[in-house]
């Protein structure tokens, strides 16, 4: 575990998904916070349109174009039309695709629904901004991917190899062929899982971690465990409050400061059942994922901004040894 | 839809009164433990045959409801099981789960005009993926197999928990999707070739000429376009079956006999979900029901009481730790240790008493609620049997 992560940040592609409420986008941002203040210019992809990834920098949404939004940091939201665009005008060299009207109704039907259109869009413009800083053609030095939850991106990333299957011949099918070398190699790209503590979460990732393992051509990174909660008390401090909670005890505590000396003898049992309840899950996790464990603890803050954002960095960066 | 949202005072009578519930929220809030405690709550108290049908249900879960294995059949959960939890049922509960690639194949087989074209679609690549592989597909056919499950008429309620959907707003729309889809000119002009070629010998060459295939067959290749056209054109022979559905669908959806629930975490991201899906309910005319507030912590983390007591204690943990000792329990006769131990616990609580007052101020932001609007504390594990379940069902069924 010493070793854990070692290199996250030496990647040039890092994809990170988790079940929806983990905090898979504020670890992602903080990623890619923690990239740029060791001095990598980074761009950073929001897949889903939900549109808040820039407010962990505390800055407007963006769209399809990227804005630097932190020292470093510039985020672009993934959009598949404008994605199809760019890419029909750069290989297949179609400027004005508003003027083959069922065409264009036709792609954006392909697109919603056909199988692994959407997905090979996303991963592709993905891929591409990789392949492009590779070659010195864009500036970027890391790209990080706040990409679908579990259950979606294996089909992302998969979207090449079944896009090949399904596509004969043409210059889809051949555009296929790199972008799967790309996802394959370990020294450019990692996939990482974001998770919390719980049943589902924990679950969630070990299925995800043996399906990728399975079904994916994409090395796996590490297992980010999300509000990890803190043990109160040592195992010697136990009996301590074991006895304040007695009824002697409470009366004594009261005396002192008053009614409110039980609620704060009841928050410390809650957040030492909290923490028990969830234990498990963390064993289960090292035991089952095979996978480096980086833990960010939960944060006890009012606020959602780039402060958060600051901390969990601050956090990761801690862990990575950095 | 609206006026009469006053007859609905509490969960239990949106209960009693509806015959279709369906639990919406983004991912991780406790959804389908809610909308399994909720059908409990409804066998016990109300009666009569309940459904749960739920998607993707954690496996302990999934095992208390008699969910262990796959497939697409509901289950009944043997009474007995229930009293051994403590619960003694005055109806009868169900539970099944969504099993999207076995539901597309039954609605295929059902609607195709003949099974040779039933059998054309299934072994169809592009169909295989369709339903096998990609998200999209559960939206349609959650709402099918929803509307399947309340045609038979063997159920008084049915409790939907949805499924886990990027915008949780998809699956309203997915039978009108899937009506315009047939309706459009798209799925002409891919099946056009076909139409005229005939099925078997289905070519590209008489509308190789034309740009829009010129274009088509350049970007995607012959073959793939190819298997589309087949598709759609073999697809399109249950048009009228679908079409009949999806507005079926849509109408129980939105008339008397439908609720919406959103159920929602008091944490930032959760909650943006939760005011969107909300207003975007409303706008369809669909009737919201409930909003359950889940997993929150217990109302004494914002009270001035303990916040002053914590304050004392940071103070004047020493002096405390002193009249402690002096009780002669040997267990705080280290007059260290105890003080550790009180400072901690005053940190703790106000750690805690910082993230009750975001979720306060986070409540207090939530601006047209509906008229029922019911706060779960959290209950300190996770939820795995059906003891647990009830004792969820108890809160969501306290008034609040």
């Amino acid at each position: 575990v010493a070793a854990a992560g070692r290199g996250l940040l030496d990647h040039r592609l890092l994809f990170f998904t988790g079940k929806g409420g983990v905090g898979k986008s504020t670890v992602t941002a903080a990623v890619a916070m923690l990239a740029a203040e060791h001095g990598k210019r980074v761009l950073l992809v929001e897949v889903d349109a939900k549109g808040n990834l820039t407010s962990l920098f505390e800055h407007e949404p963006v769209g399809f174009e990227p804005v630097e939004v932190h020292p470093r940091v510039s985020v672009m939201q993934m959009r598949t039309e404008a994605s199809l665009r760019e890419y029909l005008r750069l290989h297949i060299r179609v400027p004005v695709l508003g003027r083959l009207g069922p065409l264009a109704s036709m792609l954006e039907f392909v697109a919603n629904a056909a199988p692994g259109v959407k997905e090979i869009l996303t991963v592709g413009k993905v891929c591409w901004e990789v392949r492009e800083s590779i070659a010195g053609r864009a500036p970027w030095d890391l790209v990080v991917v706040d990409a679908a939850a579990s259950g979606h991106v294996l089909a992302q990333l998969d979207s090449p190899r079944a896009i090949r299957e399904l596509v004969q011949v043409g210059p889809v099918r051949s555009q296929t062929e790199w972008m799967v070398e790309l996802l394959a190699d370990p020294a450019i790209t990692s996939l990482n899982v974001v998770t919390a503590p719980e049943e589902m979460p924990v679950n969630e990732t070990i299925e995800l971690i043996e399906r990728a393992r399975g079904q994916v051509n994409v090395p796996l990174g590490d297992v980010i465990v999300n509000r990890v909660l803190p043990e109160p008390f040592t195992r010697a401090d136990d009996p301590v409050f074991a006895a304040l909670c007695e009824p002697a005890p409470t009366s004594v505590l009261e005396e002192h400061a008053g009614p409110g000396g039980r609620d704060v003898l009841d928050a410390a049992r809650l957040a030492a059942s909290l923490r028990r309840s969830r234990s498990p899950y963390i064993t289960k996790l090292r035991e089952a994922a095979g996978l480096p464990l980086l833990f960010v603890p939960y944060l006890f803050v009012r606020d959602h901004g780039i402060r958060v954002t600051r901390m969990v960095s601050a956090a990761l960066g801690d862990e990575l040894g950095l | 839809v609206n006026g009469e949202a006053g007859t609905t005072a509490s969960l239990e009578q949106l209960l009693a009164t509806r015959e279709v519930v369906v639990f919406c929220g983004s991912g991780g809030v406790g959804k389908t433990t809610t909308a399994a405690a909720a059908a409990l709550a409804a066998t016990v108290r109300l009666g009569g045959r309940v459904l749960v049908l739920t998607i993707d249900p954690a496996r302990r879960l999934a095992n208390a409801l008699g969910l262990g294995g796959f497939g697409n059949v509901e289950r009944r959960v043997p009474d007995d099981v229930m009293r051994a939890a403590g619960v003694e049922p005055r109806g009868e509960l169900y539970a099944a789960m969504l099993d999207t690639k076995a539901s597309w194949d039954d609605l295929v087989l059902r609607h195709a005009p003949d099974e040779e074209t039933a059998y054309r679609i299934l072994e169809n690549r592009l169909y295989v993926n369709l339903t096998g592989r990609f998200v999209q597909s559960h939206d349609y056919i959650a709402m099918e197999r929803l509307y399947d499950l309340h045609a038979t008429g063997r159920y008084d309620l049915i409790v939907v928990d949805t499924p886990p959907t990027r915008n949780a707003i998809d699956f309203l729309e997915a039978p009108e999707r899937m009506a315009e889809f047939f309706g459009g000119r798209l799925l002409r002009w891919l099946t056009m070739p076909y139409r005229i070629g005939g099925r078997r010998g289905a070519r590209l060459v008489n509308f190789a000429s034309r740009p829009f295939y010129q274009m088509a067959d350049r970007i995607l290749g012959s073959q793939f376009l190819q298997d589309i056209g087949e598709f759609f054109l073999n697809f399109q022979t249950m048009e009228d079956g679908f079409r009949r559905r999806a507005t079926a669908v849509q109408q129980l959806l939105h008339d008397q006999r439908s609720a919406f629930v959103v159920v929602t975490t008091l944490e930032g991201a959760p909650l943006r979900e939760a005011r969107f899906f909300c207003d975007e309910l409303s706008k369809r005319n669909f009737h919201l029901g409930a909003l359950i507030l889940n997993k929150t912590l217990p109302a004494y983390l914002r009270g001035a009481d303990g916040r002053h007591a914590a304050e004392v204690i940071l103070e004047d943990a020493p002096q405390i730790a002193d009249a402690l000792a002096a009780l002669g329990v040997p267990a705080l006769d280290d007059r260290e240790a105890t003080r550790r131990v009180l400072t901690t616990a005053a940190t703790t609580f106000r750690d805690y008493a910082v993230v009750a007052a975001r979720e306060a101020e986070l409540r207090n932001e939530m601006s047209k609620l509906p008229d029922v609007v019911i706060t779960v504390p959290g209950l300190e594990d996770d939820i795995h049997d059906l003891a647990g379940l009830r004792r969820v069902a108890d809160r969501l069924f306290a008034v609040s």
